[in-house]
């Protein structure tokens, strides 16, 4: 894509040059989900991690971009002409009142609903440029984009590790014949295939599951073995729907730890739907603001929280 | 409150009899017509059969009072697994029944192999109708094995597995009838024109689920036999008759060996030897369909086909094709219901479209379904239950039907998994030290060099 195309989010100067983020995730009050808690909070406490990482951000990183992105619904217009950029390695976020038509957006990117209009565009790790509008979902979650869901879509009645070992499907080769022979190239996949399963569970602490039925995991494991499924496929952007809902305090802050360590550990761009504030303004790099399928605002988390627009959307007028 | 413990158990009694009583009346009134009005046959006048209203009262009063019973264990225990889930460790799984036993324990192997070989020599020591009935449970094994692949596995529910079966069995009478042709050709023939028209049937279908797909395929399994009943080519109702045995060899066993050994080894004339030699076909067909059936459930496409059944979106969004995951499991079913007809077309000679009806296909999924979705064990043991159970019940044929429901009913309310609930395969890490090969087992049936360790331990699935 033309690199004039691009709007860069704000350079902010302020390059402290840490990669991690600031200590300002600790405290309990910040955890209300609610914008206007975080409209009342104090500046240090609102310190962002894209102070932290925009410098190293540039706009020939760009992983994933929309252009005119739109979905109608009969006479329902979902999504309308979304433009929308995710950088390479960087935690994007996409808030919006319900309705607001991010899950919408989810599902076009990853072809659930193919596109009315516009374009998708996946930067390749090598550098070319794919067109995944009109493809099948399978097809673009081997290209590169893994999701999960909203209301938790896990295989119920396999293991823990099955349930990886499906991720893992789109990487591996052996067909029906090598699934009946069982020659040694398949044998060897499988066990990699294992292997790399198990690897990952250690990873992101949940191997003491590995054989437990997905179904009886507790609720917040469950909600992490979704993402460990999407890790599994290998991807270059990572989509997160709404992974905190219906989490308590301590495992929203869980969360937010496994998401940094996940952009950091498989090198992934994450793009994040989410509601709870506290979450999307400490973890996100750059903020997308959605309301009736229309992109209202972007910029950095303290930007979006001052935007006059945003508040209206969430609060409404006075 | 001056409760003694006594009150609420007799509250609980009173409670209890009133419903076993109220059974007891509900069923008297529903088995009227048919226990107590009879008809004397020799004055055609009506014979009230009065006495039996009170034996008949009795008799469900009380199993109602059993049945009752068993209710609230099973509620008990489904309640206490809730709180154990609730709080503390996790569950180890529900309490281990007899069946599970059987499977887990460390001999599984040798008795496996002490069955297979009972098996082996089974015919030659038995007579021929046992025969004839075992050559019957073990073509429904591998029917139920097949569609076990499409419906317990993929969740794809198949209504009209009997077609494919037909078409197994037609291809061999038919090549057989107009061209000769023997039945080892058919064989593979019979099975690869059932995947074809899987392949077909799978086609337009893919976009369907449960309750239609159900419709188009029950639909498909009667076009199916009225096509065969009106088609030129098959002879209609009249059915091909005289379809040949396979031969051993290209020798007729019945003939030139069986008078052999009737001179030499004092052999029994009654003794079928090609209906010998069908057994052994079908029974090694079995083994073979376990293998494949077991391999392909812990395979790649296997695992898609597990996914496709548990979430289709999810299954699709982690990269899984679904046209080509539904086709497969879809085709492969068929072929395994082609392979069963060739063998059934062999075994009893004469085929006509009435053997292929849609009570073929219930009857192939309440194996499935009473065995237990998904499980291989359990699919077996169905098909032996439903088959031979009628055979051993014969005295009792005119409530076969009545039996059958009833204990259909029974399986879904105490154990909804099936018999022997399907289980998945246990992963055990190898901590690292054996070098690049230190990694996992993944419970193979016996056939990989590498296994460092075997697991014979499976978990229910339907916990």
């Amino acid at each position: 894509m033309p690199e004039a195309a691009i709007d860069r989010p704000g350079p902010d100067g302020s390059a402290n040059g840490e990669s991690s983020l600031p200590e300002s995730r600790q405290s309990g009050n910040s955890q209300s989900g609610s914008l206007q808690a975080l409209l009342s909070k104090s500046p240090q406490e609102a310190r962002q991690p894209a102070e932290a990482l925009s410098p190293q951000l540039d706009a020939s990183r760009i992983v994933l971009e929309t252009c005119n992105l739109s979905m109608v619904f009969g006479g329902l217009v979902a999504l309308d002409q979304v433009d929308f950029r995710v950088e390479r390695q960087s935690i994007t976020s996409l808030i919006g009142p319900n309705g607001a038509g991010k899950t919408t957006f989810f599902n076009c990117l990853t072809g659930i609903y193919p596109p009315t209009r516009g374009e998708v565009i996946l930067t390749a790790a090598d550098g070319s440029e794919i067109r995944l509008k009109g493809l099948p979902p399978d097809r673009i979650t081997k290209l590169g984009l893994a999701r999960t869901f909203q209301n938790i879509r896990l295989f119920n009645n396999l293991t823990v590790l099955e349930n990886v070992l499906i991720g893992r499907h789109c990487r591996m080769k052996a067909g029906l014949l090598g699934a009946l022979l069982r020659d040694r190239r398949t044998r060897a996949e499988e066990r990699e295939a294992a292997d790399f399963a198990y690897e990952l569970l250690v990873a992101y602490g949940l191997d003491r599951s590995v054989n437990d039925l997905a179904k009886n995991l507790p609720y917040g494991d469950q909600r992490r073995l979704e993402i460990i499924r999407a890790l599994a496929t290998g991807p270059q952007v990572l989509l997160l729907d709404e992974p905190a809902a219906g989490l308590n305090i301590s495992e929203t802050r869980e969360l937010r730890e496994l998401i940094e360590t996940v952009r950091e550990r498989e090198k992934v761009s994450i793009l994040l739907i989410e509601h709870d504030m506290s979450l999307v303004m400490t973890v996100s790099h750059k903020v997308y603001v959605m309301d009736y399928g229309r992109l209202i605002a972007q910029g950095p988390p303290d930007e979006i929280r001052r935007e006059p627009k945003v508040v209206k959307a969430y609060l409404g007028e006075e | 409150m001056t409760s003694t413990p006594l009150r609420p158990f007799a509250r609980r009694l009173w409670t209890e009899t009133k419903a076993a009583a109220l059974a007891a009346l509900w069923i008297s009134l529903l088995a009227f017509p048919l226990m107590i009005l009879k008809i004397n046959n020799l004055t055609g006048a009506l014979d009230p059969q009065w006495s039996r209203l009170p034996k008949l009262a009795v008799a469900v009063f009380l199993g109602a009072y059993l049945w009752r019973f068993l209710l609230r264990r099973r509620s008990f225990s489904a309640v206490s697994k809730v709180v154990a889930e609730a709080g503390g460790p996790p569950p180890a799984g529900p309490r281990p029944t007899w069946v599970d036993l059987i499977m887990k324990t460390r001999r599984r192997k040798p008795l496996l192999g002490l069955v297979l070989a009972a098996l082996l020599v089974l015919p030659f020591f038995a007579s021929p109708y046992v025969v004839n009935v075992m050559i019957t449970a073990l073509i429904y094994v591998t029917l139920g094995l097949g569609l076990n692949i499409v419906v317990g596995v993929s969740g794809l529910l198949n209504l009209g597995y009997v077609a494919f079966y037909a078409m197994g069995a037609y291809v061999y009478a038919l090549l057989g009838h107009y061209f000769g042709l023997g039945f080892w050709l058919c064989l593979p023939l019979g099975a690869l024109s059932a995947t074809v028209m899987g392949l077909l049937l799978g086609l337009p279908i893919i976009r369907l689920n449960g309750d239609y797909l159900a419709i188009v395929t029950l639909s498909f399994g009667e076009i199916m036999r009225l096509v065969l009943t009106n088609l030129g080519v098959t002879r209609g109702p009249r059915g091909i008759p005289n379809i040949k045995p396979p031969g051993f060899f290209g020798v007729d066993l019945n003939g030139a060996p069986k008078a052999f050994l009737m001179r030499t080894v004092d052999l029994s004339p009654a003794m079928d030897l090609n209906k010998i030699l069908i057994y052994l076909i079908i029974l090694a067909l079995v083994a073979l369909t376990v293998v494949c059936v077991f391999r392909l459930e812990n395979s790649r496409l296997g695992r898609a086909c597990l996914a496709l059944r548990e979430d289709e979106v999810a299954c699709q969004a982690m990269g899984v094709n679904r046209t080509r995951a539904k086709l497969t499991a879809f085709a492969l079913g068929s072929t395994w219901a082609g392979l069963a007809g060739v063998v059934f077309a062999s075994q009893i000679t004469f085929i006509n479209p009435s053997s292929f009806t849609f009570m073929q296909s219930v009857m192939i999924l309440s194996i499935v379904v009473l065995g237990g979705m998904g499980s291989i064990p359990g699919v077996i043991i169905g098909a032996v239950v439903l088959i031979l159970l009628p055979e051993q019940l014969r005295f009792f044929s005119n409530y076969r039907m009545l039996i059958f429901g009833a204990l259909m009913v029974m399986m879904m309310i105490f154990r909804p998994g099936g018999l022997i609930q399907s289980a998945r395969e246990v992963y055990r890490h190898q901590p690292a030290g054996g070098g690049s090969n230190d990694g996992s087992s993944r419970a193979a049936d016996g056939d990989t060099g590498h296994r460092p360790e075997k697991q014979a331990e499976r978990r229910p699935a339907h916990a």
